[in-house]
């Protein structure tokens, strides 16, 4: 997929003109997923959920600090139950592996379940080129495959459709009578869908994790696409990010426990599917062949460094649903696969610093999403060293450093800044009027585009203080 | 208790009621409080804009004026939380420092957890006839452990009732420098807030950071309404309208 990332600021604005969008993002931000992990998590208890939350980030931290070593027994386990494993180092690797794999067995038509280094390798596009149909079967992917648009959320990809815009795309595409309740929608999806189940020939899934002990890797959906797309084609390839191999499947279910009830508030998925290897003697469904597609593209360079925590990610989108940001400008603005939190820090660190300037700055920095993360990330404060790094590489505009630089100058000299402020404050009185709205401020005009500034009384503090205490 | 009060460069700047109601508070606390001369900002702006440097030279200042005192207290969860949680981060590769860093981290308070935690302030000042609601800070709440203080210290203001609104913890979009340079969100989360605490129906919106109340004031007036009343709770507490320095 490729990186907008540069223009968030101009597809924010695009974002918050558009009232159809609006609307559905008002309506996922008060009635959405935040409030159903709120309850999931009163349901476990406060307390527990703290210790689960810190149990799952040190399982996390255990497989990246031991990566090589894990993905060496993952390789070696899922060998020895006749899996095959591939590495990709970028995008390119990825759909040139996934496109020699279609072509060895003469593979046609692809149904996939969700995979986000599907979309970071714009897999769809390089299928449809080499002649395999790629048919998207998690319920919001479908739809906007259908809508020829990227994904606005990591786990509810369609969230910024509304119903109706959903009927209008079934209606033109399924051809049939418009329907209007989401249950019959959610059937037609199902018809549609279930004749492609049964004549692809390839099943393209992501991973939640990989399960080092036992070469197993997991998934988990709420539709049971994911089942189907694991087991009824004959080639069934699984593509994930490195950083998602854990030690054991005792690792798995601890972070199960925090992962769904973070996501969508559930205490479990209604599908947790675990692959072993291809079909075996004696079983009586699985694929023929089966491929692990195990992806660095740009994770190694996370490892050991500041960035490192950003890897612990098991991709539950509870930064994005308690995001401020987000919940305003929705996940298009954000420009590459990942949006929210995560990815203004994954952009950045994946793509590189200079391709997503914005993005590190469109935040906040409220925490949030830092206080809601099942494995700890401090994501604000990992926002705050891409920040610094764009200052030391010297990204930042020549204006923003020069007033910077001023102002930290002038606030190490006590009599310079109070006569700074001093002017300032009455600057800003004069500004303000009779009521003491500033309706236009000279050189922050994005401040006064949408709000007033309150002046204040034209005397900063320290000179009324000081007065006062010659009285 | 020596407390050494930080005004914070918003309160300085255009908000001065707000110090001189931090420090009537404290006084009515008992605490013999001074106001360092030479204080000027945290740093968090340099700080959150990438610039350690700067905010490293800040953060040496602020220590250097305030670790003689039992106490620094803040009328800010976001000045205080600089202080108390990032400072000694900025000094991870200098010992010295980052324990001078810690010393004054562990002596750092917003104001109302500190008239309510620590200096037990008992009886307060201020009257206020009508009903309130309380927006939460981001910093206060997730950095300071700042949410019940306020409200206990509230409920002691004679005359005054709170009227929650529905999601008093949700950010406000001010953000700092983000409330500039995506001014366009940032007034459009403002906007949100605005509605929430319209809904509540309350007289005032009480808050304890002025950079939220610039934001949330400013968009309340933009949007028409001059009637909601916007008030720090150290100003509501002394009982000042805002504008009487
Ligand atoms: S950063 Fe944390 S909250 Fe966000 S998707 Fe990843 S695991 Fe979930």
């Amino acid at each position: 997929m490729q990186v907008q990332s540069m223009h968030f600021k101009a597809r924010a604005s695009e974002a918050l003109a558009d009232a159809t969008l609006q609307a559905n993002l008002h309506k996922f931000g008060s009635a959405g997923l935040a409030a159903l992990r709120a309850r999931a998590v009163v349901e476990y208890g406060a307390a527990e959920f703290e210790q689960l939350r810190d149990a799952a980030a040190s399982i996390r931290d255990r497989g990246l600090d031991n990566l090589p070593a894990l993905l060496e027994r993952f390789e070696r386990e899922a060998t020895r139950r006749g899996a095959t494993v591939l590495y990709a180092r970028t995008g390119t690797e990825i759909r040139d592996l996934v496109l020699e794999i279609a072509a060895r067995h003469g593979l046609k038509k692809a149904v996939k379940s969700k995979s986000m280094l599907s979309e970071e390798a714009a897999l769809n596009d390089a299928l449809q080129g080499a002649g395999v149909e790629p048919i998207e079967t998690d319920l919001g992917e479908y739809i906007i495959q259908l809508a020829e648009e990227p994904p606005s959320h990591i786990i509810a990809p369609a969230v910024h459709k509304s119903k109706d815009e959903v009927s209008d795309l079934f209606v033109k595409f399924h051809a049939t009578e418009r329907k209007t309740d989401i249950p019959a929608l959610t059937r037609e999806a199902r018809e549609v869908l279930r004749s492609h189940f049964l004549s692809a020939d390839l099943g393209i899934s992501g991973a939640n994790f990989l399960i080092a002990e036992t070469g197993t890797g997991a998934i988990v959906t709420n539709e049971g696409n994911g089942r189907m797309v694991t087991t009824l084609p004959r080639v069934h390839v699984s593509i994930t990010g490195i950083e998602k191999v854990i030690p054991t499947l005792e690792d798995f279910a601890t972070l199960m426990r925090v992962l769904t009830r973070s996501a969508t508030g559930q205490p479990i998925s209604n599908y947790v599917s675990v692959f072993t290897g291809p079909k075996g003697a004696g079983d009586a469904d699985g694929p023929e062949h089966m491929y692990f597609i195990l992806v660095d593209n740009g994770r190694t360079g996370l490892l050991g460094g500041e960035m490192q925590e950003m890897l612990r990610c098991i991709r539950c989108g509870a930064c994005m649903n308690h995001c401020p940001v987000y919940k305003t400008v929705g996940g298009h603005s954000y420009g590459w696969v990942y949006p929210g939190p995560m990815g203004s820090v994954l952009t950045p660190s994946y793509v590189g610093l200079e391709k997503a300037l914005d993005l590190p700055h469109a935040a906040t920095l409220c925490n949030q999403c830092g206080v809601v993360c099942p494995v700890k990330i401090p994501l604000p404060d990992l926002l705050r060293t891409l920040r610094e790094k764009q200052v030391d590489r010297g990204l930042r505009p020549p204006i923003e450093r020069l007033a910077l630089r001023a102002w930290a100058w002038a606030a190490q000299r006590p009599t310079v800044y109070a006569l700074g402020t001093k002017f300032a404050a009455r600057f800003l009185r004069m500004l303000g009027g009779g009521d003491r709205m500033v309706s236009h401020l000279p050189f922050a005009g994005g401040w006064t585009d949408g709000r007033e500034f309150p002046s204040g009384p034209g005397r900063t503090f320290r000179e009324l203080y000081a007065a006062r205490k010659k009285r | 208790m020596r407390v050494g009060l930080f005004v914070t460069c918003l309160v300085d700047l255009v908000r001065p009621s707000v110090g001189f109601a931090a420090l009537e508070l404290l006084e009515a606390a008992g605490c013999d409080v001074t106001v360092p001369a030479t204080q000027t900002c945290c740093g968090q702006p340099g700080y959150n804009s990438g610039d350690r440097e700067a905010a490293k030279a800040l953060a040496r200042k602020v220590i250097a004026e305030f670790e003689g005192f039992d106490y620094v207290v803040a009328p800010s969860g976001s000045c205080s939380g600089t202080i108390k949680t990032h400072y000694p981060h900025l000094f991870d590769d200098d010992r010295g420092m980052r324990e001078r860093a810690e010393r004054l981290a562990a002596k750092t308070y917003e104001l109302t957890d500190f008239l309510a935690s620590v200096a037990k302030l008992a009886r307060v000042p201020g009257r206020f006839d009508g009903t309130v609601t309380y927006h939460d800070s981001c910093a206060g709440l997730r950095e300071m452990g700042v949410k019940a203080q306020p409200r206990a210290l509230l409920a002691k203001v004679p005359g005054l009732a709170v009227k929650e609104m529905a999601t008093p913890e949700q950010c406000c979009g001010f953000g700092g420098t983000f409330s500039v340079k995506f001014g366009e969100v940032s007034a459009a989360i403002a906007d949100r807030k605005c509605d929430d605490v319209e809904a509540s129906g309350a007289d005032a919106l009480v808050l304890g950071d002025v950079g939220c109340m610039l934001n949330i004031e400013g968009r309340l007036r933009r949007r028409g309404n001059r009637k909601t009343k916007v008030l720090h709770v150290a100003e509501v507490l002394a009982g000042r309208d805002g504008r009487s320095e």
